[in-house]
């Protein structure tokens, strides 16, 4: 067995992948959301050529490095559970790749 | 030989930028998945370096190809044709839309392409921030390593799924218009 370093407390780096699966999942849920309500197909409308996906994307991107501040700012310097949240991330990433596959979204 | 405008930027975003993305997947794949296991050897300083640049690389790419398909190609494909427009070949999505042996590239494939490629530079950029930071100390965060992985086999999955839609969709309802670059003259028989 080769010697490992330990290196840094894992939080920040669990941060930075429970965040990524938080902003896969908002982008998923916006960009159902935006074919369900009307009023935030408007308001999703940040670029006119673009449409609605501007806002989509934006959004999930503005929450998504939201979530990874809030989470860095808590964790940072600590040594977090990583398979338990590794596993909400990974729950996250598949629920928001089925999400994103429109006969999914259209159960919604 | 020529090409036009809107073309080229279509060139530019899929087999530019995206097929470059979707190459590059296989190389971060393999290294973390050989190199930076518990039972790996420890990597050069060198190696190291060079595949924070490799990851970093890959989360540019992935950002310039979906930036470049949302706010460059997409307005184009989904601009309105002006009323009682018979010839649909300027306007993709309305000309898919137009028949019902078409219409399912936009209904399913555009809708799920236009979405879906967002997950690769998310899931990238989280893998470049955290290899920047870990490197090869990554070898000591089993649960890291294997989550940066997984997202990293997902970019790839959705970077795919995204690629090959917007092939055949260009197949199909090619993004055409704007100014015409001639690249070689021909001869006419």
């Amino acid at each position: 067995m080769k010697a490992v370093e330990s290196g840094p407390p894992n939080g920040s780096g669990a941060a930075a992948v429970l965040a990524a699966g938080i902003g896969a999942f908002a982008l998923a849920v916006l960009a159902i959301a935006v074919g369900k309500i009307a009023w935030l197909t408007q308001v999703m409308v940040f670029y006119k050529p673009t449409g609605p996906l501007s806002g989509v994307t934006t959004s999930a991107i503005l929450i998504w490095l939201a979530a990874w501040m809030i989470l860095n700012a808590r964790w940072r310097g600590r040594n977090v559970a990583a398979a338990r949240v590794s596993a909400a991330a990974f729950v996250l990433l598949g629920v928001s790749l089925l999400l994103t596959f429109p006969p999914f979204a259209d159960l919604f | 030989m020529e090409i036009s405008e809107r073309g080229l930027w279509t060139l530019i975003h899929g087999m530019g930028f995206g097929a470059l993305f979707l190459l590059t997947c296989s190389g971060a794949i393999l290294e973390l998945w050989w190199g930076y296991g518990k039972d790996s050897a420890p990597a050069a300083a060198k190696q190291e370096s060079f595949f924070r640049v490799y990851l970093g690389t890959m989360a540019a790419l992935a950002w310039l190809t979906v930036f470049t398909g949302a706010y460059v190609i997409y307005p184009w494909y989904r601009a309105a044709p002006p009323p009682e427009t018979a010839q649909l070949t300027g306007f993709p999505q309305y000309l898919l839309q137009s028949s019902p042996g078409t219409s399912a590239w936009h209904s399913l494939g555009m809708e799920w392409k236009e979405h879906v490629a967002w997950l690769a530079p998310i899931s990238m950029t989280m893998a470049f921030a955290v290899f920047l930071q870990y490197g090869r100390s990554l070898r000591g965060h089993p649960q890291l390593r294997n989550a940066v992985l997984g997202f990293v086999l997902v970019s790839f999955v959705s970077a795919g799924i995204a690629g090959f839609f917007g092939a055949m969709i260009d197949k199909t309802a090619p993004v055409q218009g704007g100014a015409i670059f001639r690249l070689a003259e021909g001869q006419s028989r």
